[in-house]
């Protein structure tokens, strides 16, 4: 069929409400996705944060230790320094216990005679997870306490994984609905152009060309109001993405950076959805069309 | 060549009712290059018959072969390809409202994906054929019926088809185009196009004679 428009579609399938529609489902669609890559970094980051941090509590830390020759403390901190995968050991100073219980014993704890463990932090880099270090420490000074993040680690991973998964439905039901509104959209420029579809599938029209006919208006309409609605949603992604910043660790200052704030892999998505959405415009026309045309003799 | 036989059209009023008979039984042949006269009182099937030529209908049962190739048997691709071998003047004209005179008669060229310089010439030539060279541009609703006629008939005959069905092509024209475009009609005959017309007219039918399909009640009542 030539490429003008001799089915009259310019009239059939509207300029206006469909690439609206489409526009507002990108919009949303936009959000999904930021959402998506915006879990996954944060999943991340918070992993790697919670997973490698160890607090060793030594209670008694001046008492002998298991062999007698030093104290508990030293023993720990001996023992620290020989096992691979802990990195930094430190042990925390009186001000910094002093701020840690400050919500519970008031401003300065060291003081009221409380028998209070050392504390020494450190970063766990083992490829395996820390559970053993608990049992070895125990060895030379009974009774120390090893909190490692990865539990936190679990709990995050398992949130992010849920907020991901959540993220992803929802740009399903976007892609659905953009088809339903694609498929309706469809239907009525054939219930409007019934008589000249008519007449020229009479005239020896193939159904493949006017299933095109109406794919590449439906495309065109349907990447334009995508590419609309993508771009509308860069300001509010923006502003998210200032608000995350301090949380993912990308050291973007909370309100400014713009558009800059956007990550890379969001970024090198975001063109997918206008893209995306002129694949399932003309999916759904030419399934539309071609359905509808099978009532023709 | 068009071959009915035995063959039955019902309708129905509603899916998966039970239909009427439209046509019942019918049997006839047209050869290469033939030309007939469909005649019959309104409503005895005569419109019906002729969509079953151009293949917007299928028989209910029985055999009908048109252009040599069995119209029950073919994938929709190749019915749109034998339709484009058919030339149809509907009784209705059936112009594309939103097309200018030119590009309604150019229609089904480009349906064949013909190029655009063969289109303009053959679609300039029997617009002046029809009497029609001055309105490219109009509209069919800018025409009177005649002239929307005279349009579809040239949009039946600018491809040069194999086979032309008309339905009362003559119903809304005046005798002088009547005849004029009787004379394209027979032309077309004469350079091989199969011809079958249906018409009420019979002073048309006694003018240029030729065997005539004559139908009563959906039932073949004359062939020759």
């Amino acid at each position: 069929m030539a490429k003008r428009d001799d089915l009259g579609l310019r009239e059939a399938l509207s300029d206006r409400l469909l690439p609206m529609l489409v526009a507002a489902m990108s919009f949303l669609a936009a959000l999904g996705l930021a959402g998506t890559l915006a879990s996954a970094s944060l999943a991340h980051a918070w992993q790697n944060e919670a997973s490698a941090t160890l607090t060793i509590q030594v209670p008694q830390p001046d008492d002998p230790g298991a062999t007698g020759k030093t104290t508990r403390l030293a023993a720990v901190q001996a023992a620290l320094a020989q096992m691979p995968g802990v990195e930094n050991p430190r042990l925390m100073s009186q001000d910094e216990e002093n701020k840690l219980l400050a919500p519970w014993l008031g401003e300065d704890a060291t003081q009221l005679g409380l028998d209070l463990p050392s504390v020494i932090s450190a970063r766990w880099a083992g490829a395996s997870s820390p559970d053993a270090l608990g049992q070895s420490l125990g060895k030379v000074a009974p009774g120390t306490l090893v909190d490692a993040g990865a539990i936190w680690a679990a709990r995050v991973a398992a949130l992010t994984g849920s907020l991901q998964d959540c993220a992803a439905v929802v740009l399903l039901i976007v892609a659905a609905v953009a088809a339903a509104v694609v498929a309706v959209a469809a239907r009525a420029g054939l219930a409007q152009r019934r008589d000249t579809i008519t007449i020229v599938h009479g005239l020896g029209a193939l159904d493949g060309d006017i299933a095109a006919r109406f794919s590449s208006r439906a495309t065109v309409l349907v990447a334009a109001g995508a590419a609309g609605g993508t771009i509308a949603a860069l300001p509010v992604l923006a502003w998210l993405a200032a608000l995350a910043a301090p949380f993912a660790g990308t050291g973007i200052q909370p309100g400014g950076g713009g558009l800059f704030n956007l990550p890379l892999p969001l970024w090198g998505t975001l063109p997918i959805l206008p893209l995306a959405a002129a694949g399932i415009g003309w999916v759904t026309s030419q399934i539309t069309v071609r359905r509808w045309l099978r009532g023709l003799p | 060549m068009v071959r009915f036989e035995d063959v039955w059209l019902k309708y129905s009023t509603r899916p998966g009712t039970p239909g009427h008979d439209v046509l019942r039984g019918i049997s006839f042949e047209i050869p290469d290059g033939g030309f007939r006269w469909l005649t019959g009182p309104s409503g005895a099937g005569k419109t019906s018959l002729l969509k079953l030529i151009y293949l917007a209908e299928h028989p209910a049962r029985g055999f009908i072969d048109i252009l040599g190739t069995r119209a029950a048997h073919i994938s929709r691709r190749e019915a749109a390809l034998l339709r484009r071998r058919i030339g149809v003047v509907y009784q209705d004209f059936r112009l594309l409202p939103q097309l200018s005179a030119y590009d309604n008669v150019a229609l089904p060229m480009r349906l064949a994906h013909r190029g655009e310089t063969q289109i303009n010439a053959d679609v300039t030539e029997i617009l002046r054929w029809v009497g029609l060279e001055d309105r490219l541009n109009a509209r069919p609703d800018e025409l009177s019926g005649g002239a929307q006629q005279r349009i579809a008939i040239a949009r039946a005959v600018v491809a040069r088809p194999k086979l032309l069905v008309a339905d009362e092509p003559t119903g809304n024209l005046d005798d002088e185009q009547a005849q004029r475009l009787m004379l394209l009609i027979t032309a077309l005959n004469r350079l091989g196009t199969t011809v079958i017309i249906a018409t009420h007219n019979m002073a048309l039918v006694e003018r240029y004679p030729a065997p005539r399909l004559r139908i009563e009640a959906g039932r073949m009542v004359q062939n020759g």
